[in-house]
């Protein structure tokens, strides 16, 4: 056991198990890092380190498994690239600028996912990663807190302050408050 | 209710909308709901929220290519035979079938016989993979361009130019003869980031032909003819950063031929 080369009867289970979750690492990889290509560099980095740790793996559908690698990976990269996660931006900072756009009058869907994505893009890491993991992978929040690494208390108040600062960005039901 | 039980019910309202709360919690907010109209229309607002995030947050799909990399780079790594030899090599044995079984052994080894139908960039792209997988990578592994240029000495009745594109991010990582296209080439390696790229050279005395991209199975090629060197680079780099490195070897190659 602990060997580096998985032989080819467990790297065939590696590719059907892991494989298939392809889309959702780009998915998170490309929200963390805010790039095409250095989220594929990436996931092909975080595949590798997946097949070192295979061995940990303890079976299941091996999503939640492998976004944590990828998420890991992600964190690696920004830091070494000193552009990484900002820590102390839990609070009430105020957000990067985003037009607001009153999303009952666009007419085009394609412009509001745009403006939706750059929203999400916009918020700090801490809170991109819980709701992209949420509502673009659709992890529960149990799932979630394993992946960062945090209590679930946690995960539901990023989600929460995630959230906000999005309708801050994109007010819906401004009418209703008038 | 009191403005402190709206305040700490505040962050458990995204949780109620995701069906994240046990019982006791929902009911808790379910009763204060009805008597608090500003907690009421907030959690309208986390609905549509979410309702929006649910249909308008477009699932990102991985780009074409990005799968058969992975897997390229995976069974690379299980390919690597200075780890585990016993394992590694029934493994290369594995990935050689799979290579021959692919392209029906038309151009396997070294002293290939003429690839027929195959096109260059397939064999190029072969040659790319299997330099990867059976770990002969180079025949003279060195960053020093002092070191690689002279070993083509005597083995290659052309001298292949080796150039310098460390500042440029591009970093030398040796040499390696091959013999492609019905011909013996210079295969020189560079690497950027994780990604290897080989550069295949040959005299080509036809007049120079301006730079073309294509892909083959994933990979990025970049070919042309300058400086009396026909040139191919091949990689599962970016096809801009694969073209950059291209441009940056053609100006090599007509310099070095005025």
């Amino acid at each position: 056991m602990g060997r580096l080369v998985l032989g080819p009867e467990k790297l065939a289970h590696f590719e059907s198990v892991l494989l298939p979750h392809l889309d959702a690492a780009y998915g998170l990889a490309r929200y963390l890092m805010r790039d095409d290509h250095d989220a594929e560099d990436v996931v092909q980095d975080a595949y590798l380190r997946a097949v070192r740790h295979f061995e940990g793996f303890r079976g299941g559908d091996g999503r939640a498994w492998l976004l944590a690698i990828v998420r890991r990976t992600c964190y690696t990269q920004l830091k070494r690239r000193r552009d990484g996660p900002t820590v102390a931006v839990f609070d009430d900072q105020p957000d990067p600028a985003i037009d607001p756009v009153d999303v009952l009058e666009m007419a085009e869907q394609e412009r509001l996912r745009e403006t939706l994505s750059q929203a999400v893009a916009a918020l700090p890491v801490e809170f991109r990663e819980v709701v992209v993991l949420r509502d673009l992978e659709g992890l529960s929040y149990k799932e979630i807190s394993s992946v960062v690494g945090v209590p679930i208390g946690t995960v539901m108040s990023r989600l929460a302050r995630g959230r906000r600062r999005l309708h801050a960005a994109i007010p819906i039901g401004e009418r209703e408050r008038e | 209710m009191t403005r402190q039980d709206c305040e700490g019910l505040d962050l458990q309202l995204t949780a109620y909308q995701d069906g994240e709360l046990d019982q006791v919690a929902v009911a808790a907010i379910e009763e204060h709901l009805k008597s608090c109209p500003g907690c009421a229309a907030r959690i309208e607002r986390e609905r549509r929220m979410k309702a929006l995030l649910e249909r308008h947050l477009t699932p990102i799909t991985a780009p074409v290519g990005l799968r058969d990399r992975v897997q390229a780079a995976v069974r690379q790594r299980e390919a690597a035979p200075a780890r585990r030899p016993p394992i590694a090599w029934s493994w290369v044995a594995v990935a050689a079938a799979l290579v021959l079984a692919v392209f029906g052994g038309r151009e396997w080894g070294r002293s290939s016989a003429p690839a027929g139908a195959v096109s260059p960039a397939e064999q190029l792209v072969t040659a790319h993979i299997r330099s990867l997988q059976l770990d002969h990578l180079t025949d003279v592994p060195s960053s020093e361009h002092h070191t690689v240029r002279p070993w083509f000495d005597g083995k290659l009745d052309f001298a292949p130019p080796v150039p310098v594109l460390d500042s440029a991010g591009f970093a030398l990582v040796g040499g390696r003869l091959d013999y492609l296209l019905d011909r013996p080439l210079a295969a020189i390696v560079y690497r950027r980031r994780q990604h290897l790229i080989n550069l295949f050279l040959w005299p080509d005395s036809r007049p120079p032909t301006p730079a073309a991209s294509e892909s083959a199975r994933g990979y990025n090629l970049v070919h042309g003819v300058a400086g009396a060197f026909s040139y191919w680079a091949v990689s599962d780099l970016n096809a801009a950063e694969l073209a950059d490195f291209a441009g940056r070897i053609r100006r090599e190659l007509e310099g070095s031929a005025r």
